[in-house]
């Protein structure tokens, strides 16, 4: 889709298509709790449903898809240095845990 | 705003990624910079929220208690059952409803529909108010149940640390937008933003493009709580 202006204008239906995929992946995301899955199963359908849902409202509700993507790259890429970090601080904490596990609880 | 150039003159995609950025003045072509700045707050703000996330995540892996389980303390009795989190799902369904409507404010901004336009975003604040309101309900609820952020009768003493924190400061997120919601709203009824009056505080012109930079804004506390959702009421 071409834009001549500084404008963003999308048809309604876009809007209104997105807003009903976003109550659909909501109430799948509520249902895995309701279900009651466990585990690995609970733990990557939540995942799922959280990036879809993210995805969706970063491309289409707040225009993502349609900006150049000078822009994009500028906002979208630098978060990726969070997925380091949490990978750092989920070896520090397994590692907490098992100190503790060794010197506190015996 | 930006000196637009006629489109002719800019390229897609990657080549015009690098002759974007190695271009005079400006990279961010066809981008009011009011819009360009709120994507830079919102991109910092996303650290401000990986980090409170990411300390969760760290607290709660690390202790050796039991974590409480979100699905029952969030759970609401309806007459004789207990629905598992049924407020927190509650409050997600006004979220997105309140993200739909201002996704269409900011479509009827740039149409120049002023009536539709502050229908929409006075909707839009009424939304985020229920929200802030059920937020203050689940509060209360948890508090007089005996959650502190030392402790909590159900586990890891954490668990009130993270919560008070986490769902803290993204309703603080919620009420500044609702205020912004009502302050633009006005500013819509007014006529301020066709007749590009200049607004009280920083004597900018008024002009549709706000509409879309305020909803930059409330799309993004509707997206932190995807996240908060998935990691503090779902994991």
């Amino acid at each position: 889709m071409a834009h001549d202006q500084a404008q963003q204008q999308h048809p309604l239906s876009t809007y209104l298509w997105i807003w009903g995929l976003l109550f659909v992946l909501s109430v799948l995301s509520y249902m895995v709790d309701y279900v009651g899955f466990e585990g690995l199963l609970r733990w990557s359908l939540i995942c799922l449903f959280m990036l879809l849902k993210a995805g969706l409202i970063i491309a289409v509700f707040m225009h993502m898809m349609w900006e150049r993507m000078a822009i994009a790259c500028a906002i979208l890429i630098p978060p990726g240095v969070l997925i380091v970090f949490m990978g750092l601080m989920a070896i520090e904490s397994n590692y907490t845990l098992i100190a503790r596990l060794r010197f506190l609880l015996n | 705003m930006n000196q637009v150039p006629a489109t002719s003159a800019l390229q897609p995609g990657v080549s015009g990624l690098t002759s974007d950025f190695a271009s005079d003045q400006s990279a961010f072509k066809k981008v009011p910079w009011g819009k360009a700045m709120m994507w830079i707050f919102l991109l910092s703000d996303t650290f401000v929220f990986a980090c409170f996330l990411i300390s969760y995540m760290t607290a709660r892996a690390s202790t050796t208690v039991d974590w409480p389980n979100a699905s029952i303390v969030f759970g609401l009795h309806v007459g004789e059952t207990n629905v598992p989190l049924l407020l927190i799902a509650i409050m997600t369904f006004v979220l997105i409803s309140s993200s739909g409507t201002m996704a269409l404010a900011v479509k009827y901004g740039y149409e120049k529909n002023r009536s539709k336009t502050a229908t929409l975003l006075v909707l839009t604040a009424l939304l985020g108010a229920t929200f802030v309101g059920m937020q203050a309900f689940e509060w209360t609820k948890l508090i007089s149940e005996g959650v502190r952020p030392w402790g909590n009768p159900w586990g890891a003493p954490q668990f009130g640390a993270a919560f008070f924190m986490i769902t803290g400061f993204h309703g603080t997120h919620v009420t500044i937008g609702v205020i912004f919601l009502i302050v633009m709203a006005t500013k819509v009824i007014r006529g301020a933003l066709d007749d590009q009056r200049p607004g009280f505080l920083t004597g900018r012109k008024g002009r549709y493009e706000m509409v879309e930079t305020l909803g930059l804004y409330w799309h993004f506390v509707d997206l932190v709580w995807v996240f908060i959702f998935a990691f503090f009421y779902l994991w």
